[in-house]
């Protein structure tokens, strides 16, 4: 099978930038943990916070090369039309690589106070905020990027057949370009920064994000089952409305105890607490298409990676944020390892898992294949499991040290210190650390996947 | 779903449930933001606490540290350092001073970052008026 358009295959070198950032991402999974309990490793040459910042940032640049990668294939078979711009989609695709490469780098081989200078961080300081610790120039760079992209998607969009899934997709680009530029306001007033830091970090992930998964996850569901898009399009609608209803109030449960007043600490319990509906929709919807499917698609790893997302999502963003979301219980586990637990199982559940259903299902067509050969598909469903079981340990392990934690340093009578109450629950960090290289393994295995089996494909397929 | 349940119906849903989900958190921001000046302690924001902020964001603290709960889980809490440390600033100050440039063999330690006398002033500052924004009585206790 050939691809619909042919601009669909700007997508390819989005989805080969994605896995590579992602392997990256790992390695530096890897170091952290290796530092969680070999205190000293790398040190002072990578220390911690470096480390993190190159984790954290790459899972941000990946996801949105995915994100990318995922709108310019769906949106032109979406659209019935060639892409607005497929020169426009290469440029910005080397500009944000280019970009993206030069700030890791920066964060490797500069001092992080050194950077800020370099890059100006005292004209407009914008640095040193969790998650958005690039330099000034860099976010003004994304902005660019990201606009450049919604307009080229967005006239392909609106000047082609509208769906629901290309315009719900296009309304979760605009509102991640929106709410980004909340990372240029930086008050010296710490309580205030917090406040608007939630609107970039909280409505992505836990808002507008969740719109560009749900059309991602349709779009896929669609060709794999083949159901009545009428169905699959009314799916989309009534979960991305639970996301919106309880994730946008549900920004509340950050505001229980940065300064902010007591009221949030009922909002933020109620709505936050209603989270998991739209990702238990999510798994049912899936689920359920795959149950009612009008036809057996070849690509049996796509599905597995949909109902995968699905049912990982659920998980991890569903059942360990609704786990410590009530202000009574955040009240303990606030800024503790249970934070870390959530944060890995969702991330790697809702957004890793959509990206590489996305790429599982478009990569073989953009290579001239309905869907990729039996061996490749093979080790898809290696790494599937490998990665799914590898995240769901790391969570595990983080729960139990979490737990431990909490208790020994905010709950026992004699609270002990936060350094003697890492050292006592340093078994979790080692197993998490293990189950950090079986997840590394299904890494490599998904990255052996696209060059084992191509040579015998390319035989038997006479579409190319 | 069921057949009379339509696509309009949830598209109306989203489109109500979206628009009034996201005015009623602005209103309701609106609102924090006139109440935040009494809980936030702002009229004791000095220029030392403003250069502290921006010491802090310069050298990535929030890279190890947690602020009020939100940062990385590598080390200590740092909102309440100041009480922690027998409300003293000259107590941060030297601890800070005081790391050892190549670590502590087989142990986390805090890189040295070679502050002036000036930006510790103003990171200990920074943290003292930190440990005075009304909380709603985090952390649970003094570790944090």
């Amino acid at each position: 099978m050939m691809m619909k358009y042919e601009s669909q295959a700007v997508a390819k070198p989005y989805f080969i930038a994605a896995i590579a950032l992602f392997v990256g991402q790992v390695l530096f999974g890897l170091i952290l943990a290796t530092q969680y309990v070999v205190g000293d490793f790398l040190f002072p040459e990578i220390p911690f916070n470096v480390a993190r910042m190159v984790h954290t940032n790459l899972l941000i640049v990946w996801l949105l090369f995915g994100f990318m990668g995922a709108s310019y294939f769906l949106v032109p078979e979406e659209s019935e039309r060639e892409l607005y711009s497929p020169k426009l989609a290469m440029i910005l695709f080397w500009t944000f690589l280019t970009a993206g490469v030069l700030t890791i780098l920066g964060y490797l081989l500069v001092p992080y106070a050194g950077l800020a200078a370099m890059t100006g961080n005292d004209i407009w300081p914008t640095m040193g905020r969790e998650f958005l610790e690039q330099p000034t120039i860099t976010k003004i760079g994304i902005v660019i990027v990201v606009l450049g992209f919604i307009f080229n998607i967005g006239m392909t969009v609106l000047t082609g057949r509208k769906t629901v899934i290309s315009v719900v997709l296009l309304t979760g680009l605009v509102g991640l370009a929106l709410f980004f530029l909340f990372a240029f306001y930086n008050p010296v007033n710490l309580v205030l920064d917090k406040f608007f830091w939630w609107w970039v970090i909280h409505l992505w992930v836990e808002g507008v994000w969740e719109l560009i998964m749900g059309a991602i996850l349709a779009f896929v569901l669609i060709k794999v089952t083949g159901v009545d898009r009428e169905v699959i399009e009314k799916w989309l609608y009534v979960i991305i409305a639970m996301a919106l209803i309880t994730g946008v109030i549900g920004t509340g449960h950050h505001y229980f105890y940065i300064g902010t007043p007591e009221y949030w600490l009922w909002l933020g319990s109620i709505f936050s607490a209603l989270e998991p509906i739209p990702f238990f929709m999510m798994a049912l919807f899936a689920f359920n298409m795959v149950s009612r499917r009008r036809r057996d698609h070849p690509n049996k790893a796509a599905v597995l990676w949909a109902l995968g997302t699905a049912v990982l999502a659920f998980l991890g963003a569903g059942v360990w944020g609704f786990m410590h979301t009530l202000a009574p219980v955040n009240y303990y586990t606030h800024g503790s390892q249970i934070t870390s637990a959530h944060g890995h199982l969702a991330f790697f559940g809702a957004y890793a898992l959509i990206v590489i259903t996305i790429i599982s299902y478009a990569m073989p067509i953009i290579r001239g294949q309905v869907a990729a050969p039996e061996i490749t598909q093979r080790f898809e469903k290696w790494s599937f499991w490998l990665m799914a079981s590898g995240m769901v340990t790391i969570t595990l392990a983080l729960t139990g040290a979490g737990v431990l934690q909490v208790w020994l340093q905010r709950m026992a009578e004699e609270p002990m210190s936060f350094m003697a109450t890492q050292e006592s629950i340093a078994f979790f960090y080692w197993l998490r650390l293990a189950a950090g290289f079986v997840f590394t393994i299904g890494l490599l295995v998904y990255v052996a996947s696209f060059f084992v089996g191509q040579k015998e494909s390319r035989s038997t397929t006479v579409s190319e | 779903m069921s057949e009379r349940f339509t696509k309009s119906m949830a598209r109306n849903i989203f489109l109500g449930g979206g628009v009034f989900s996201l005015l009623l958190f602005f209103s309701l921001s609106y609102h924090t933001l006139g109440v935040l000046p009494e809980r936030d302690n702002r009229h004791n924001i000095t220029a030392e606490v403003a250069l502290g902020k921006k010491v802090w964001e310069d050298n990535n603290c929030v890279g190890c540290h947690t602020i009020l709960g939100e940062g990385a889980y590598f080390a200590p809490e740092l909102g309440n350092v100041y009480t922690r440390f027998g409300n003293s600033t000259e107590a941060i100050i030297g601890f800070i001073e005081s790391r050892p440039a190549e670590g502590v063999p087989g142990r986390r330690s805090m890189p040295q970052f070679n502050l002036t006398r000036e930006e510790l002033v103003g990171m200990a500052e920074f943290l003292k008026w930190t440990s005075e924004i009304d909380t709603n009585d985090w952390p649970p206790n003094i570790e944090g």
